[in-house]
Order: structure tokens, then C-alpha cells, then sequence
């Protein structure tokens, strides 16, 4: 972990909420797809944990859907706003556990870390199926940036707009080759992926709400079959075998 | 050269900064951060006769210029911070450590406590009465003069070390209890814990806490540590470990006025986990500024 200062490059809106942000800064800290940062914003006391999306040596990327103030404030810096942030937070996804034929699931914002996690195993050589899921396809964001990369996209939304209708898990059910999954979401739909008779394993990126995002509060602590863990520092991501819902 | 040293007691530290149990764990992730032998101590998290799971999910809500939490004491229970924490301790602080104890009963304060005798890095004894007393209807031990003194004497017989009572502010009159722990032999105060409170999130109508309510804590309750250590230290003779929203090294410095010889910060290392080496860093020239070449006059300096 490092505490830095970030400035943000730009701001682009994808979605009627959801915006992703370039920052530059020191990104040296970040060691795994799956991580977070953990953001200061200005009149709030607690930082915000945000996904880590993609990063490079120098800049960092974030999918930031706005739902209260911090997320609307974040959203609203302009190019030039200087962010203090602590950087390379939690365990992170481990690629080398995916297998020849991993799926990563999505829903709605959880897609961000899956973004930086796609590219990371094509470029080992690793071909991921992208599956993910909005409500409607007005919600989506992302779609060209991830065919971009050149994984297999699977899409979802729940009215049928875009994609197939239904969920996430009816995209996975579709690729019944996929046997791994790395998962970002909402709590149902990674309970309903975690259910999935396909699946030999995986690992699924929790959220809690947090007190310091560095593992010295037990303020995210959750119980797991391996005791309880801290979702910000032995988490985000937990595996299938000892996650209890 | 300013002389930040001040005095516990009878245990010196080399500058009056004390991360506050609960917010600093065993030390471990701090250490990844800074060498914590800049600090004049660090008070390890409330800890159990027994392991605890602490509270269900969320535990943690924001609030203006703080936040509340309910962590419900999540610990590993005494005999495993002896075995597994106390020896990478020896390796991140060689400084006098403050262990911070619970107990449901006053047989466990003194049991925790007569476990530690032979800890050798730990001067104090953080005794936490913010803890409900499951033998009198779950009451805090803080919040009665009489239980406060009996877990003060307890404590007291089961060791040798210097006993500092962690009172609760969630009391009408909090110098009546330090009074009753001076009087039943504590070596020292530390105070305050955290303020009672509750948040309801406006869409589900529910309490944001799964525990409904949870302790305050933060820049804005400093005001109200800063009267209560004021009221406590016209109050007693012992001496004052002063805790409660301190987010600088100015608002140590304002701690010690009112009546602290030490200054335990909490919450403020969630937000900036560097935040108390930098209060260590500014210090000196906060007391420059204030005229003072010994920190420790400043101690109640208000009053006189
Ligand atoms: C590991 C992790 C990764 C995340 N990644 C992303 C991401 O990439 N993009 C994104 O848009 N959001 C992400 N979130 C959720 C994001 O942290 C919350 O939406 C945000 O904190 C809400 O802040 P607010 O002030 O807008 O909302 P408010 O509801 O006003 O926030 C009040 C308090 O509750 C906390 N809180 C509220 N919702 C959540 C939540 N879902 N999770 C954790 N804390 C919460 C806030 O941090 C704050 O302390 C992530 C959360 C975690 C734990
Ligand atoms: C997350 C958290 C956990 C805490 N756990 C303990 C504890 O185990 N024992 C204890 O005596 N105090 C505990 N406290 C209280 C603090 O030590 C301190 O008394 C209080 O937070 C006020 O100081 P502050 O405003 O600087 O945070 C905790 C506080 C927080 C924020
Ligand atoms: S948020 Fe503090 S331990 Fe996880």
C-alpha cells in the first residue's frame, strides 16, 4: 500500500450514472487486478474504496457509478484536481489458478476490475470469456472497450435490450466449457454464479463498508469458512470454498 | 531542541503520541507503513479473555467531520496475542506498549490482566470499561462509580504494572468515575471512548448499523473529550491519557492544556494512516511556537 497524490486527467461520462476517471500518479504500489484504492474526498471523513479498473506505470483508471455524495463529488472533480489516495489495497484476483477456460461475471459496476483483469490474461496468454450483465441495455458501458481486447463478451440485460434476457449466470450456463470464474457484482448475482453446477472453483470480489481499507479496524470483517476475514485486506476477492452467505 | 518526553506514571515515553486501541490493531499494518519507534507508545485493540467474532455486518457509518463503529471487540482472545502478536511486536516496537483489555466480568479483567505479568514490552494496563457487565444486566462497568472501582481493584491486585482505567463518556457525571478509580487505587485515566450514536439510512428506514447503534468517534467529538478531561483533571491527581477527536499536533497540544499528560488518536488513522507520524513531526514546532521547551508543561496548563 502507498499513500500518494493522484490528479485527475479526465472524466467521462458512460452511462446516466456511471463515469470513469484517468488519474495520474504513482501506481507502483499496485500489484494485481482486483485491488483498490481507497480515495479522500474533500468534507468526508471516510475515503472511498473504488475497484481499480486498468492502471499503467503512471495512471490509473476507475469506474465510478454514482449512488451518495462521496461518489458524486469524486465524479464531479475537474481535470487538475489533486486526489489523495492509498493505493494497492487487498489481495487481488491470481490469474494462475483461472485454467484454460475461465469466464469472468460482471454485474453493473462490478464489471470495472474485470476490465484490467481481461487484458492481464491475454496477455499471458490466457483466454477469458467476458460475461456480463446490466439491468437494461441503457445501462451498459464498457461493451467496446472490452471487445477491444479481444475476449469473447457475453452480454446480459434483464429486460432483454441488449443481449440475451435474463442474468449473468444465463451467459455463463451458455458456455458450459467455462469451469472458473472471477466475479464482480451485486451480492445476489455472485451468490447466483457461486451456485452455478459448472463451476470446479473460483473467486468472487466482496464489498463492506469500511472504516480504514488497510486492515486495522476489523470494520469489514465477514465470517468465512476459514474464519472471519477482513473483505479490505485478506479480501476483496474470496475464493468459492470458503465464502458463507 | 524541544523535550517532548513526558511521563505515565512512572513510565516514560519519548513523545506524548499514542495511536488508540481499535484503530491501530497489533501494529502489524502500520508497520508496513512507517517504523512505528517514532511513536511514544501504541495501545493495542481491546482485547478478551476469550476470541471474539465481534459484530455482523455493516459495522462502520460516516457522519460530518467523524464516523461510528461497531466493531463489537473482534479480537483473538489474550493467550493468542501472547503467543502470536506479542513477538512480532518485540520486532516492530522496542517502546513501552499499552495493552488495552476487555473483560465481561470482573474475574476476566483480573485474569487478562495477571496474563500479561510476565509480557515484558507492556508498561500499562488499558483497562476498557466501556464493556457490558453480563453479571448485572449487561450495564457498562463505566457508567457506575462502584463496578468502575471494583474492576479497578481487581485489576490492581492481579498485577504489578500501572493500571490505566478507559473510561466511557456515555455517563453524566465522567469525573465521579474517575474519582471512584483513583480511589480504588488506578494508577491513571484514559479518556474518552466513543459516544454512543446511531445513523438510519433514509431509503430502507433502517438503522445503517447492524448493531443499530455504534460508538462516535472522530474530529467531532474533540470539543467534547477536551471538557471531559478538563472536568476529570480538577477532579483527580492521577495521571490523564487524553483520546477523543485528536487530529493534530495543535489539538494534542490543546489535549495536554486541559489536563492529558499523553494523547491517544484514533479514528485519524483510518483516514491518513500516516497521521501520527506526522503529529510526532510537527510537535516541536507547535511547542516553539507556544513557547515551551518541555511538552509536559504543558499538562493542565489551562488551569493554572
Ligand atoms: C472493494 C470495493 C470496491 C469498490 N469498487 C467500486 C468501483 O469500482 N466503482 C464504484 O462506483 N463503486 C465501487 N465500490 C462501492 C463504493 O465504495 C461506494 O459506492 C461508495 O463508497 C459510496 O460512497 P457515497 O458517498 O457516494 O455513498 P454514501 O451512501 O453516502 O456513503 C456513505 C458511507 O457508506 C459507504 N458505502 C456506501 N455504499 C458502499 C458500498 N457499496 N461499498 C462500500 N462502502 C459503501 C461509503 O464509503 C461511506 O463511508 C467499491 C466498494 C468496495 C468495498
Ligand atoms: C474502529 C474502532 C475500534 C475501537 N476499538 C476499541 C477497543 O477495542 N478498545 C477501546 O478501549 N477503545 C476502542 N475504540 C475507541 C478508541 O480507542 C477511542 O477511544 C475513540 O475512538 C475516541 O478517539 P478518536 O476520536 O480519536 O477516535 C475504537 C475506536 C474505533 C474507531
Ligand atoms: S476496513 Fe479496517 S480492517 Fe478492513
Amino acid at each position: 500500500m502507498k499513500k500518494s497524490l493522484f490528479t485527475l486527467e479526465h472524466a467521462r461520462q458512460l452511462t446516466a450514472d456511471t463515469y470513469e476517471l484517468v488519474l495520474s500518479g504513482d501506481t507502483s504500489a499496485i500489484t494485481a487486478p482486483g485491488q483498490f484504492v481507497n480515495i479522500e474526498l474533500p468534507g468526508k471523513f471516510l475515503r472511498r474504496p473504488i475497484s481499480i479498473c486498468n492502471w499503467t506505470e503512471d495512471a490509473l483508471m476507475l469506474l465510478v457509478k454514482v449512488v451518495g455524495e462521496g461518489t458524486k463529488e469524486l465524479v464531479r472533480c475537474v481535470p487538475g484536481t489533486e486526489l489523495d489516495v492509498l493505493s494497492g489495497l487487498g489481495n487481488g484476483f491470481d490469474m494462475s489458478l483461472a485454467g484454460e477456460h475461465p469466464v469472468l461475471a460482471g454485474g453493473g459496476i462490478g464489471i470495472a476490475p474485470l476490465y484490467g483483469l481481461a487484458q492481464r490474461m491475454l496477455e499471458r496468454g490466457q483466454t477469458p470469456t467476458v460475461a456480463l450483465g446490466f439491468r437494461t441495455g441503457k445501462d451498459a458501458f464498457y461493451l467496446e472497450e472490452f471487445a477491444a481486447l479481444g475476449c469473447r463478451l457475453l452480454i446480459a440485460t434483464e429486460d432483454g435490450s441488449l443481449g440475451v434476457k435474463g442474468f449473468v449466470t444465463d451467459c455463463i450456463k451458455a458456455v458450459p466449457e467455462c469451469d472458473y470464474v472471477l466475479a464482480c457484482g451485486p451480492l445476489p448475482m455472485l451468490k447466483a454464479v457461486h451456485a452455478l453446477p459448472q463451476l470446479r472453483g473460483g473467486q468472487f470480489s466482496f464489498e463492506a463498508r469500511m472504516g480504514c481499507g488497510f486492515g486495522a479496524c476489523m470494520g469489514c470483517t465477514v465470517p468465512t469458512k476459514d474464519g472471519y476475514k477482513r473483505v479490505c485486506k485478506d479480501g476483496p476477492i474470496l475464493y468459492k470454498e470458503e465464502i458463507v452467505w | 531542541m524541544v523535550n517532548l518526553s513526558v511521563n505515565l506514571a512512572g513510565v516514560e515515553l519519548k513523545n506524548p503520541i499514542i495511536p488508540a486501541s481499535g484503530t491501530f490493531g497489533y501494529g502489524r499494518e502500520y508497520a508496513e507503513l512507517y517504523d512505528l519507534n517514532v511513536l511514544g507508545s501504541f495501545s493495542w485493540k481491546g482485547t478478551t479473555g476469550e476470541a471474539r467474532l465481534g459484530n455482523p455486518q455493516p459495522r462502520i457509518a460516516e457522519m460530518t467531520g467523524g464516523m461510528l463503529n461497531a466493531v463489537g471487540l473482534q479480537n483473538p482472545g489474550i493467550d493468542a496475542v501472547i503467543e502470536k502478536e506479542v513477538p512480532n511486536i518485540a520486532k516492530i516496537f522496542q517502546g513501552p506498549v499499552i495493552a488495552n483489555v476487555g473483560g465481561f466480568s470482573i474475574d476476566e479483567y483480573a485474569e487478562n490482566c495477571r496474563k500479561l505479568e510476565d509480557v515484558e514490552q507492556v508498561k500499562i494496563l488499558e483497562v476498557n470499561i466501556s464493556c457490558p457487565n453480563v453479571h448485572a444486566g449487561g450495564k457498562n462497568f463505566g457508567c457506575d462509580p462502584k463496578s468502575a472501582a471494583e474492576v479497578t481493584k481487581a485489576v490492581k491486585a492481579a498485577t504489578s504494572k500501572p493500571v490505566f482505567m478507559k473510561l466511557t463518556p456515555n455517563v453524566t457525571d465522567i469525573a465521579e468515575i474517575a474519582k471512584a478509580c483513583e480511589d480504588a487505587g488506578a494508577d491513571g485515566v484514559c479518556l474518552i471512548n466513543t459516544l454512543l450514536g446511531m445513523r438510519i439510512d433514509l431509503k430502507s428506514r433502517k438503522p445503517i448499523i447492524a448493531n443499530r447503534t455504534g460508538g462516535v468517534s472522530g474530529p467531532a467529538v474533540f470539543p467534547i473529550a477536551l471538557r471531559m478531561v478538563w472536568d476529570v483533571y480538577e477532579a483527580v491527581n492521577i495521571p490523564i491519557i487524553g483520546c477523543g477527536g485528536v487530529s493534530s499536533a495543535e489539538d494534542a497540544a490543546e489535549m495536554m492544556l486541559a489536563g492529558a499528560a499523553a494523547v491517544e488518536v484514533g479514528a485519524a488513522n483510518l483516514k491518513d494512516p500516516f497521521a501520527c507520524k506526522t503529529m510526532v513531526e510537527k510537535l516541536p514546532a507547535v511547542c516553539e511556537r507556544m513557547g515551551v521547551e518541555k511538552i509536559a508543561e504543558l499538562t493542565g496548563a489551562a488551569h493554572r
